[in-house]
């Protein structure tokens, strides 16, 4: 899901072009020179790497230390696990349940991250074009982002409730009979997808939109002075500008939908069985959802999700560096 | 001819808004309807007959999980800013050896998944008692606002103008005076935007609060609501009552700041 982890904008209150300033900087000033100005760098940045140490570094740290080793629970409070190294990551890998969670992770991810795209887009080049209240609907459209997973997960549950949900309700005003969203293994999936592509629209309007407003204006009069309908406006000029946006945008939703818990657990725990386990759910399930946790398995899932996850945050660094080089 | 396009166009806008914030409008629907319309058939588009009896119970039961939502939220903000104004400065400003790599690193922190960080939290806490506490929550859930706010300080404050701390220099202002009494007050939008979503991000956090304080005495509202669902599947304007509660700071978030929120998400996603 996308909305944590959103990145410092620069905004335009702050023009973040350090120019030939840059140089004044640490000139000589009534304390003296650069030496004691790289202590007082380090005042000011030591919480902050103290901060990374304890909270970030350990607890991944102890992470891995739970993934190669084998900590039932008893061990796991008194921290005498037997050292397996690779075996945990073994047992998932070659595990019934891998296939089945990998391919659902793959089906979640990209059907949110697709149809969160696909709308986004289309409200973005809709809302591009001024008309009266667009800022303030615009506005709106940032709701589902900004409330609690808890708010829009157990809605969507109460929407999508088999017996006296609003969702089948309506189906049944149109004559289709009663669809057991929640709990039929072919609908459990789509439902949650279909949650998630409504918590991840805001994010995709929002940087699409800002992105649009990259393009400049003169392109689309010279394109229909040229004899260009919006169609072709669309294809031919907005869509290959806006390419590096949406390189950026889709692989960020990929990197964010990969880890969502939440909306899943709060939906459907993951089932019915494991129709709607992905790998994120699976650890997440191993690790608190039993009553017989098993933190070292729930960390090998958790640690093979971190490097799918960097492996496309890579890719998605190495564009925005691309981009801002341009 | 042009006035009636745009006028089409906002009917349009409209629409697509109503049916996107639909789910909203249930919430608050279901909230005020009486628990025995709840299972109407066909469900009642509209509060006919209002009723409070569920915002009744949100402040019978919930009171107390609202205050621990309160008090981790202001935590979270407090630490955050604690630990991000001064290294956005720092990175900004000074010439902090090793900047490009900690950029860098909070750039990955930003990807790692929660569900990690979650086990990881919950190795380390076991070890130090510090499960179900308000403060160990704290730290938890500010991870993920501190990566945001130094990046978001380091944009803003690489911004200001030389001749501004270079004045504070000649009046003999050291570093930190310069940082508090300078550069701090200038910053103040930024502190805004973090200091909101800081709150926003503690408020909301359900994977955190689900694992480290599940059995604790004080659970923020996240979970209350979650216990609710679990508990009490019948009371679901009681749920969706307190759902609406819950919303309030995203609300206020959205009117005080919204172009701050939409700077947020944009961010250097962008730029």
């Amino acid at each position: 899901m996308t909305r944590t982890h959103v990145r410092p904008p620069a905004t335009r209150e702050a023009p973040a072009e350090p120019g030939p300033s840059r140089r004044a900087r640490g000139g000589p000033g009534r304390r003296g020179g650069p030496a004691w100005h790289r202590w007082s760098a380090l005042a000011f940045i030591a919480p902050l790497i103290a901060y990374l140490v304890l909270f970030y570094g350990y607890p991944l740290y102890r992470n891995i230390d739970l993934s190669i080793h084998d900590y039932t629970p008893r061990a796991f409070v008194q921290g005498d696990a037997e050292f397996t190294g690779l075996a945990n990551f073994a047992d998932v890998v070659l595990s019934e349940a891998f296939g089945p969670a990998l391919w659902t992770t793959a089906v979640f991810t990209l059907a949110s991250i697709a149809a969160q795209y696909a709308i986004g887009l289309a409200l973005a080049v809709f809302f591009r074009t001024s008309f009266p209240l667009s800022p303030v609907l615009r506005g709106m459209f940032l709701i589902p982002w900004l409330l609690p997973m808890i708010v829009s997960a157990s809605t969507w549950s109460w929407m999508l409730n088999s017996d006296h949900g609003i969702v089948n309700s309506v189906l049944s005003a149109f004559g289709i009979g009663q669809i057991n969203w929640l709990t039929s293994p072919e609908w459990a999936l789509v439902s949650v997808v279909v949650a998630n592509i409504w918590l991840g629209i805001p994010f995709n309007l929002v940087i699409l939109y800002s992105g649009l407003q990259n393009v400049p204006d003169e392109l689309y009069e010279a394109a229909a002075l040229d004899g260009a309908g919006p169609w072709k406006r669309f294809w031919h000029v907005t869509m290959p500008l806006l390419r590096p946006v949406s390189a950026i945008t889709l692989l960020l939703g990929l990197v964010y939908t990969l880890k969502v818990v939440d909306v899943i657990w709060i939906m459907t725990v993951g089932g019915p069985g494991d129709s709607s386990t992905t790998l994120a759910i699976w650890s997440y399930r191993r690790a608190f959802g039993t009553g017989q946790p098993d933190f070292s398995e729930a960390a090998a899932v958790g640690n093979l999700l971190i490097v799918l996850a960097l492996v496309f945050g890579v890719v998605h660094l190495y564009l925005q560096r691309r981009e801002a080089r341009r | 001819m042009t006035r009636q396009r745009t006028w089409w166009k906002t009917a349009l806008g409209v629409l697509l808004t109503a049916v996107m914030l639909f789910p909203v409008y249930w919430m608050v629907n279901v909230s005020l309807t009486r628990t025995n319309d709840l299972r109407a058939d066909p469900p009642h588009w509209f509060p006919r007959d209002p009723t409070f009896e569920g915002y009744a119970a949100v402040f019978d039961q919930q009171l107390p999980n609202l205050t621990t939502s309160l008090l981790v939220g202001l935590g979270c903000v407090a630490l955050t800013l604690v630990v991000s104004a001064p290294a956005g400065y720092a990175l900004a400003r000074l010439r902090t050896p090793g900047g490009g790599t900690i950029g860098f690193l909070l750039l990955v922190a930003q990807m790692i998944p929660s569900v990690v960080m979650v086990m990881g939290f919950y190795a380390v806490y076991v070890r130090l008692g510090w499960l179900n506490t308000v403060w160990g929550l704290i730290i938890a859930d500010s991870t993920i606002a501190v990566p945001f706010g130094v990046m978001l300080f380091t944009a803003f404050m690489s911004g200001i103008p030389e001749e501004i701390l270079q004045a504070a220099r000649v009046d003999g202002a050291g570093t930190w005076r310069t940082f508090r009494s300078i550069v701090l007050p200038i910053s103040r939008n930024s502190v805004l935007t973090v200091s909101l979503f800081a709150f926003l991000w503690a408020w909301s956090d359900f994977v955190f609060a689900s694992t480290l304080n599940r059995n604790g005495d004080l659970i923020p509202i996240t979970l209350g609501i979650y216990n609710y669902i679990g508990n009490n599947t019948t009371q679901w304007n009681a749920i969706m009552a307190t759902a609406v509660v819950a919303s309030v700071p995203a609300a206020v978030l959205l009117v005080v700041a919204q172009r701050f929120v939409a700077g947020g998400v944009t961010a250097g996603a962008v730029k």
